[in-house]
């Protein structure tokens, strides 16, 4: 008996008790990746893999991106339409998710309330996303309710076409899916900001938008900067979203990689892979430069 | 908590939060409606008569997707990603909190699971299985195994390949639940207990399990309903003709042109609040549950 219960106090234990953990990740992260950039110097044909070691398929990616310049190659391309809509996305969440954060932070007194809109907000990130691009269609489809209604109050006399299967869709579905993202935590950085530091900002005659600025913007930082990290690793490797809500007319950097993988061209699309790895990597590395990640959970 | 600037800040906050909220509800509603679509009705209102007709349909199956199979391959998945999620996280959570080597590395990692997109991750465990398969098949030949030979397939399947995509998924958000959950922890629980004679194994059981037995829950919750929902780490992972539920339902999106998606989509929305509301009710009475003062 006294054997077992020495099992949970003893040195050893963090390393059995994490082993679990750190065999998931190995097995199915950490190794899938190191093989991803092995497979992407491979050669390939219609049936197989062939081991090797040849930049064709990075040259590939790359076909003719130097020799065009100024006028962009298709990779590029497709890396800044990407780009551009998670652009727009970032800025879609980081405005309504601040707004959203804020007034449940400083305006909602109870923390009964607190807790039961906070709840309202989190219970449609437990549904299915699939489904909730899908519940667009009835909306701005071109019978769909903004249309006719548009058409009956006479703002238009044919539908309007780009508001489904278009880049507005397409953000559109990713801020309903996605600002949950930075609405947890911006609220989280803000539910830690001690009140006396606002009615000191009042007392000392700040305004309201100067006390909005110069105090809770700066001390919710650490959120805006997680939220916005996951927003734009989110959106830069989708397809599923862009495929759903563009029609899949849209093209986009994770679009490319599964349409290759639809192929079975795999170094192919893992040399795509590598590319995109190492954009998502320097745009997180800029991000955290300006916080640390750590000391906020 | 002061409310800050004047109260017109405070109704246009309102207002805006008002309309967040009609946004995030109101296409869910939509379609909860229109799967009650009448026999004749289509994709968008008006509603052509009220009936279960597409349910009714789509109990009878859709075509040639085999569409109840793969709603009990997902629950199956989601249930084990549930159970597995809970126990790993909780066990790391307790490692952490001790500490160990290499601890700041373990964590990034998982931290980059959460990162790195996901048609990578999944990109990379289909290269990885794939490779797997050719180094069975050639060991088979090499050792003379005909009967493996003949017989194997492939070791990618939804408990193999697609349970650990899964995992990569949803571990990094049971660890900072449970990072959120032992930062807030007061130790002096655990020192009373010791004091008062308890083994190890008493106070996890007796004193800290029903303290964070909510918080399991929680993570509990994000490991099915990630997993009920998970497409694009998939994608890759399930091996051929396994896919789940997500998977049917995103190829779905551009075949189906009738209303059986919505009634789907009411269905696999009534799982996952059949699962919220199940999660909520157990967190309320784990919370409550303190408070009948323990002998």
């Amino acid at each position: 008996m006294e054997r077992v219960h020495r099992g949970l106090t003893s040195r050893a234990a963090p390393y059995w008790q994490v082993a679990p953990l750190v065999l998931v990740f190995a097995i199915f992260f950490v190794m899938p990746l190191v093989l991803t950039a092995v497979v992407s110097t491979w050669r390939y044909n219609e049936y197989e893999m062939l081991p090797a070691l040849v930049g064709s398929n990075y040259a590939s990616v790359f076909t003719d991106c130097l020799a065009e310049l100024p006028r962009l190659c298709l990779t590029f391309k497709t890396y800044l339409s990407t780009l551009r809509l998670c652009a727009a996305v970032w800025l879609a969440t980081l405005l309504l998710g601040f707004a959203v954060a804020y007034f449940l932070a400083f305006h909602v007194r109870s923390l009964a309330w607190q807790m039961a809109l906070f709840l309202v907000c989190t219970i449609p990130f437990w549904t299915s996303n699939v489904i909730r691009m899908v519940s667009w269609v009835p909306l701005l489809g071109r019978h769909g309710l903004v249309n006719s209604f548009a058409q009956e109050a006479g703002f238009t006399h044919a539908p309007i076409e780009w508001l489904l299967f278009s880049n507005f869709s397409v953000v559109v579905a990713f801020v309903h899916l996605y600002t949950m993202f930075m609405i947890v935590p911006i609220f989280n950085s803000m539910s830690r900001i001690d009140p006396a530091l606002l009615e000191a900002a009042y007392d000392a005659g700040a305004t309201g938008w100067q006390t909005l600025w110069n105090v809770i913007v700066p001390l919710s930082k650490p959120g805006i900067v997680i939220g916005s990290i996951f927003i734009v690793t989110v959106v830069i490797g989708d397809y599923v979203t862009i495929g759903v809500m563009g029609g899949q007319q849209i093209a986009s950097v994770g679009k490319v990689i599964q349409v290759q993988l639809s192929y079975l061209q795999f170094p192919l699309a893992a040399a795509n892979a590598m590319v995109l790895l190492a954009a998502v990597l320097v745009i997180v590395w800029g991000m955290t430069r300006l916080v640390d990640v750590r000391a906020e959970l | 908590m002061a409310a800050v600037g004047p109260r017109r800040a405070s109704i246009w906050l309102g207002v805006v939060f008002a309309v967040f909220v009609l946004f995030l509800y109101g296409p869910i509603l939509t379609i909860l409606v229109l799967s009650f679509q009448g026999p004749t009705g289509g994709l968008t209102f008006p509603m052509r008569g009220f009936s279960t007709h597409w349910f009714a349909s789509l109990w009878s199956g859709l075509g040639v997707v085999d569409i109840w199979s793969a709603f009990g391959r997902s629950i199956r998945l989601g249930l084990a990603v549930m159970v597995l999620t809970v126990a790993i996280s909780l066990l790391a959570g307790y490692a952490f909190r001790r500490g160990f080597r290499g601890a700041t590395f373990v964590f990034y990692t998982a931290v980059a699971s959460l990162i790195v997109p996901s048609i990578v991750v999944s990109l990379g465990i289909g290269v990885q299985f794939r490779l797997l398969d050719d180094a069975i098949k050639a060991a088979a030949r090499l050792l003379g195994w005909t009967w493996l030979g003949e017989h194997f397939t492939t070791s990618a399947g939804t408990f193999t390949s697609g349970l650990g995509a899964h995992l990569t998924w949803t571990l990094p958000f049971g660890l900072l639940i449970m990072f959120a959950v032992f930062n807030r922890f007061d130790p002096r629980y655990e020192e009373a207990a010791r004091d008062l004679g308890a083994s190890p194994w008493q106070t996890f059981r007796h004193v800290v399990l029903p303290m964070i037995a909510p918080s399991l829950v929680g993570i509990g919750l994000f490991g099915f309903t990630l997993s009920w929902d998970e497409v694009a780490r998939s994608s890759q992972a399930m091996g051929s003709d396994q896919n789940t539920l997500p998977l049917e339902l995103t190829g779905l999106t551009t075949t189906i042109t009738n209303p059986e998606i919505y009634a789907l989509g009411t269905l696999t929305t009534g799982v996952s609040l059949l699962v919220i509301g199940l999660s909520l009710f157990l967190i309320h009475a784990l919370r409550r549950r303190p408070a009948r003062a323990h002998p």
